[in-house]
């Protein structure tokens, strides 16, 4: 489903990444891990589209199509998915209507037409309730005075509503408390299906505990420098990255 | 009947000192302001010896006023001389005879902001014919009114009918020399609204300005004076989301109202004035005075407004809290864009007891625009027990525009209590960002935000306003973000 050969960019000066290769298939679920700087975020932000970052070199395929040449809002039409690792807050904007926009966007995209009111409300009710959010959120500014708990399953919230074929979820376990966590991991693992791929990036292997992962990579200096299946995280876990990079450069 | 016209007529002629003999009624009058021009004004509405005097008493002050400066605007001089202070409307000749003749790209604004096909002509200003039915739409209108006992008509005709009502309130809360303007506009006002609801009447509709049918271009040196008697209520809308040019460029507008005891006006604006092009030109000058008086124990004024047009807007809409337990509310959403100017606010005097007043301002800028926000809470000694809070916010989008706070807070009574808050923020790219992940385009986003920015003040509209304003924002900021 995605297909990044070669992936270079840079945000002003810096470059970040240094030539990433990464293939990600259909039902299929993959963890990206690595130290601080090692550039995940900035590749989750690259597949999004977002404007701070200049591709150099590379490609990357979506669905057999060139994804570097469509917008952000494409994108996610298309069915990307971005889990922001710090979600911000758009008050006086309410959840319930930015989801809403976003479903009718992508539906209108699709030939469909906007989704029923009623349908919506019963849709977003169920879903907030297999994550355990009151559905008083539905009502508040987007993210406006949640903690970042809450934030998280506002992303994973939206993650159901707008069932993206790829899901790509930053750091999604950075300031979750045990519960928060399971919530979150249950909301996902729902989630996992046949037709979708799931991108997990993240530092500590615990969430790893919580969603099994297909295959786990290592990022570091912007590349992929090694791939493996689970037990590669908890490898990891008890090493460090030091090993890995060790190895790379040997 | 004759004679009278002929007298009047040759008075005109004989003491106008710029020549034009012809129709008087058709013409418009030739560019300069002085006591000949003012005689003229009042001649050509037939108006009554007291009404006169009291417009050149006001021509009078004026000349020994100077123009304020203090304000956050910049704007090149006015020539007062080079101004007409009397346009005739345009006779059918002159007008488009259909859409066809319209420009397309106001045919275009028409339709994003959601104008009803059969007003898009009017509006145009393409000459009205039997087919709009808009005479025989004001009349049921009209008489739905009369039923009710409530008085709306031009201030022209009410000097006319009602003189002892005009007589009674016309200066009472805006008196000529309150500044420079309102001593101008009193002396030349052209027309506007008057409207009287009797005693414990609530008016059984919502009045707007679009039923009032007058000549057009009076728009100039509008006078509207709402009284509200006792224990009576009425909502009344001005103006319209549709962009409106005019050839002349100083609006200089008054409009008072009154509030009788337990009364309550309801006065929202959606103005949406010609803001010139992009760099500013040729837009209207918007230099407005309102003022409410809230006379009467129990009374309420809320003000609502929408400004989204002209190249300069200057105003205030205040509220004098007179009466015991009387309440103020100013509810104002201001936008800038390109090159426009703003410097407006509110003033509410506490003088009653136990007067409240509320206030919630939202300034959004955009492009290279400046906005101020100028707002006094005046609390006077006697004003025991007043309550004031205020909700000052801005919106900037871009990195070249201005919003501006000016609060004064003059408190002189110890009972009373204040409360400010003020917030200035952006878009953020972050949060722009965000709503284009999630499938929604930039502009959408844009709109979105800034009408969850507006939210506490469009719902402070009458419905039917409510909804054209939130397109109005949208077209207002068209081009606004990248």
């Amino acid at each position: 489903m995605l297909e990044i050969k070669n992936l270079k960019s840079r945000i002003g000066d810096t470059e970040i990444l240094r030539g990433l290769s990464l293939q990600v298939n259909a039902g299929e679920v993959h963890a990206i891990m690595g130290p601080n700087g090692s550039g995940k975020s900035t590749l989750a932000q690259v597949i999004a589209g977002h404007t701070d970052y200049e591709v150099t070199d590379g490609s990357v395929t979506f669905k057999g199509n060139d994804l570097l040449e469509l917008e952000p809002e494409e994108r996610a039409r298309e069915g990307i998915f971005l889990g922001f690792q710090y979600p911000v807050e758009i008050p006086g904007v309410n959840n319930a209507y930015l989801l809403k926009a976003a479903l009718n966007a992508k539906r209108k995209h699709h030939g469909l037409g906007e989704i029923d009111a009623f349908e919506f409300l019963k849709m977003a009710r169920e879903k907030m309730a297999g994550l355990g959010m009151d559905p008083k959120f539905l009502n508040r500014g987007v993210n406006e005075g949640f903690s970042g708990g809450e934030k998280k399953r506002n992303e994973i919230l939206q993650m159901a509503m707008l069932e993206p074929d790829l899901a790509i979820l930053d750091e999604t376990d950075s300031g979750l408390d045990i519960d928060a966590l399971k919530a979150v991991a249950l909301g996902v693992n729902a989630l996992r299906s046949p037709d979708r791929a799931i991108v997990l990036v993240t530092h500590y292997q615990r969430l790893l505990d919580y969603i099994e992962p297909d295959f786990v990579h290592v990022l570091s200096q912007g590349r992929i420098i090694k791939s493996g299946d689970k037990s590669l995280a908890l490898e990891l876990e008890e090493r460090g990255y030091d090993w890995v990079r060790e190895a790379a450069n040997g | 009947m004759t004679t009278e016209s002929e007298n009047l007529e040759s008075l005109v002629n004989r003491r106008y000192e710029h020549g034009f003999v012809t129709d008087i009624v058709s013409e418009s009058l030739p560019p300069g302001l002085d006591e000949g021009v003012v005689r003229a004004i009042s001649a050509r509405k037939n108006e009554p010896e007291w009404l006169l005097e009291w417009r050149l008493q006001a021509y009078q002050q004026w000349l020994e006023m100077d123009e304020p400066e203090w304000a956050h605007v910049h704007y090149p001089k006015i020539k007062y001389n080079e101004i007409s202070y009397y346009s005739a409307p345009k006779s059918d000749d002159d007008r488009p005879k259909s859409l066809d003749e319209v420009d397309p790209k106001l045919l275009e604004t028409y339709d994003k902001l959601g104008i009803p096909l059969h007003e898009r002509a009017r509006l145009a200003g393409v000459a009205v014919d039997a087919v709009f039915d808009s005479v025989s739409v004001a009349t049921t209108f009209k008489g739905k009114l009369a039923d009710a006992g409530v008085i709306f008509c031009s201030f022209s005709e009410a000097v006319a009918e009602h003189p002892e009502l005009v007589k009674k309130y016309l200066g009472s809360v805006v008196p000529r020399r309150d500044n420079y303007f309102a001593a101008l506009n009193s002396a030349v006002f052209s027309d506007g609204s008057f409207v009287y609801i009797p005693k414990g009447v609530r008016c059984p509709m919502e009045l707007s300005t679009y039923f009032r049918i007058n000549a057009a271009n009076t728009g100039q040196f509008e006078r509207t004076l709402i009284v509200a008697d006792a224990g009576s209520y009425v909502s009344y809308l001005e103006g319209c989301t549709a962009p409106m040019r005019d050839e002349n460029q100083l609006h200089a507008a008054v409009v008072e109202l009154v509030a009788l005891e337990d009364a309550e006006i309801k006065y929202s604006t959606v103005q949406n004035w010609y803001p010139g092009d992009e760099n500013g030109v040729g837009g209207i000058y918007n230099f407005v005075t309102k003022r409410g008086d809230c006379r009467g124990a129990n009374s309420k004024i809320s003000w609502t407004q929408v400004e989204t047009g002209s190249a300069i807007t200057w105003k205030y809409p205040s509220c004098l809290l007179r009466g015991e337990n009387s309440v103020g509310e100013f509810y104002s959403v201001a936008v800038t864009n390109n090159m426009q100017q703003a410097d407006t606010g509110t003033k509410m005097i506490h003088i009653g007891r136990n007067t409240r007043s509320t206030i919630v301002s939202k300034g959004i800028s955009a492009g290279k625009a400046q906005q101020a926000y100028r707002g006094l809470v005046r609390v006077m000694p006697q004003a025991a027990g007043a309550r004031n809070h205020t909700q000052c916010d801005s919106l900037l989008i871009g990195k070249n525009c201005g919003a501006h706070t000016f609060p004064y807070m003059e408190i002189r009574n110890p009972s009373a209590k204040v409360e400010h808050e003020a917030t200035t923020s952006k878009i953020s790219a972050d949060q722009l960002f965000y709503c284009r992940q999630r499938g929604i385009t930039e502009e959408d986003a844009v709109n979105m935000i800034v009408n969850g920015f507006c939210k506490e003040v469009f719902k402070e509209l009458p419905m039917e306003f409510a909804v054209e304003a939130q397109a109005l924002l949208n077209v207002s900021l068209e081009g606004a973000v990248g």
